[in-house]
């Protein structure tokens, strides 16, 4: 596995094979597996993010009942053309919000990196996909892409909200999907890696605080966040605007900032929202026993 | 770390660690206990009895004790599918002191009479870890095909089954010796790279000082639910 986003972009501009390839190739070898079963295999992945958006369910509800029918609401407010964010982010806040409540109701996703971040990654991709007609090779390529991304923030730092807090899970899926999207568009493995940097850096420091330690609130709408932002950074790389920290420095600032946060504030379900008053009295009303 | 244990497991939700992790503990404890589950006690211990029922971890377990795999869609309807087949299960909280937040402890008793009772965490990302077996220490993923040997702790039970494993053609991955004390009770925990075959098993059963034989295949089950 990748430690540094740099070595990819080096490896790119050195020999020629994409950012997506390499990626690709280096587990292979590490798995001992053909090039051939692997991509079958992200194929496979990008199916079942489809299903996971479309066998959405407005009539479940959570197990704490906190979570469930929004993303229906959401979809009438912008079938309505009240949306003033147009079509595409419409289309994907939508989305991220659907898969999302599915997940914490119990319906079957992809965990990207997490399963409290797997809205935002397929939200992105699946919106994307949808606008620009891309084929669905194009889209495994993309997986490769993200999946490179948190590999590196993987082994530079964390993805879980219990090491590092929600900018491990959130920021993470939101520097992956920013990275594949910026693929899609076209872009080269220097701007994957600044779009990556992007939405890394708007999401530092954000804490894992879910409140009865269920992944329900705030967990469902931050995937709507973390995928809007995925969209700026793509947008702000495209157009040539660079970060000014490299994006390896960045991982080493998220990993820093995540070793600093206290326990209280790393899904514990004890600092933050969840210690709110009115997060203890959701705790409270729910019976937690056998 | 594998490509896909960052795009993926394809799962149900919510939770890699409380939900995906907890059908992991409940396949891999049907797999260690060798036969058809007629009842299960199951223990939440941590972040499991604080959390479990909000997470489904209750459900994932027992879909986990009746073969459901992680991305199985029948795991919240798990506890009905248990009363068609007849598994007989109760959950209740437990302190188990310093084990890990994540964990929990199974009584198995199968419908042949055998017995198991296993302490397993959740670990984080979806993987998990075996941490007792029958009261004795043991550290394993399930990751690898496992032979996990409890005898009297006397001089050549390890000769014996490392001596089969080579008539076999298995090689060693990992193994680890736990005792109780001096001439008690010993495990040893043996990590495969192949799976060990039956009759193999079946012999070491059979074998003075030898107590009891449990064994992790990883090959695919004949029968699903």
């Amino acid at each position: 596995m990748y430690k540094a986003l740099e070595d990819l972009i080096r490896e790119e501009q050195s020999s020629g094979i994409p950012f997506w390839k390499l990626v690709q190739k280096d587990d292979c070898k590490e798995q001992n597996k053909s090039e051939e079963q692997s991509f079958q295999e992200m194929q496979y992945i990008y199916r079942s993010m489809r299903s996971s958006f479309e066998e959405y369910d407005a009539k479940l509800l959570s197990a704490s009942g906190l979570v469930g029918g929004e993303g229906a609401r959401l979809q009438k407010w912008r079938e309505a053309g009240k949306m003033v964010s147009g079509e595409f982010i419409s289309s994907v806040m939508e989305k991220a919000l659907k898969i999302s409540e599915s997940n914490a109701c119990m319906k079957r996703i992809v965990a990207a990196p997490t399963a409290g971040s797997c809205g935002v990654v397929a939200a992105v991709f699946l919106g994307i996909q949808e606008k620009e007609q891309i084929s669905e090779e194009k889209m495994a390529e993309a997986l490769y892409v993200a999946a490179g991304i948190g590999g590196v923030i993987a082994s530079r730092a964390f993805l879980s909200g219990a090491a590092g807090g929600c900018q491990a899970e959130i920021g993470s899926a939101s520097a992956m999907a920013a990275g594949g999207l910026v693929y899609l568009l076209g872009g080269d493995a220097e701007g994957i890696a600044n779009a990556a940097a992007l939405a890394l850096k708007n999401l530092l420091g954000l804490a894992c605080d879910p409140v009865a330690g269920l992944v329900e609130v705030p967990c469902v709408k931050r995937n709507v966040m973390g995928a809007v932002n995925a969209i700026t950074s793509a947008e702000l790389t495209m157009a040539g605007i660079r970060s000014k920290i490299p994006p390896d420095e960045v991982i080493d600032a998220m990993r820093f900032i995540g070793r600093g946060m206290s326990e209280e504030i790393r899904e514990t379900g004890k600092g933050g929202l969840a210690g709110t008053q009115t997060g203890i009295h959701y705790r409270e009303s729910m019976s937690q026993s056998w | 770390m594998n490509l896909l244990d960052i795009i993926g497991p394809v799962m149900v939700g919510p939770s890699s660690s409380h939900t995906a992790g907890a059908v992991k503990i409940g396949n891999i404890c049907r797999k260690l206990l060798g036969d058809t589950i007629k009842s299960a006690e199951i223990f939440f211990h941590g972040s499991f009895q604080a959390t479990g029922k909000g997470h489904g971890t209750d459900k994932a377990i027992v879909a986990g004790l009746l073969g459901c795999a992680v991305d199985d869609i029948r795991i919240p309807d798990s506890f009905e599918l248990a009363a068609r087949q007849g598994l007989e299960f109760r959950i209740r909280g437990i302190d188990l002191g310093e084990a890990h937040p994540n964990s929990v402890k199974i009584n198995l008793t199968g419908v042949t009479g055998k017995k198991l009772e296993i302490i397993a965490a959740s670990i984080g990302g979806g993987r998990i870890q075996i941490h007792e077996i029958d009261g004795l220490t043991v550290n394993f993923s399930g990751d690898y095909p496992t032979l996990i040997v409890q005898n009297l702790d006397q001089p050549g039970h390890i000769m014996d089954v490392t001596s089969m494993l080579a008539h076999k053609s298995v090689n060693i991955a990992e193994m680890q010796l736990y005792r109780e004390n001096r001439g008690g009770n010993a495990v040893m925990v043996i990590e495969c790279d192949q799976e060990v075959p039956k009759d193999s098993i079946k012999w070491l059963e059979h074998l003075e000082g030898i107590i009891k034989v449990t064994y992790l295949s990883l090959a695919e089950e004949e029968a699903h639910v």
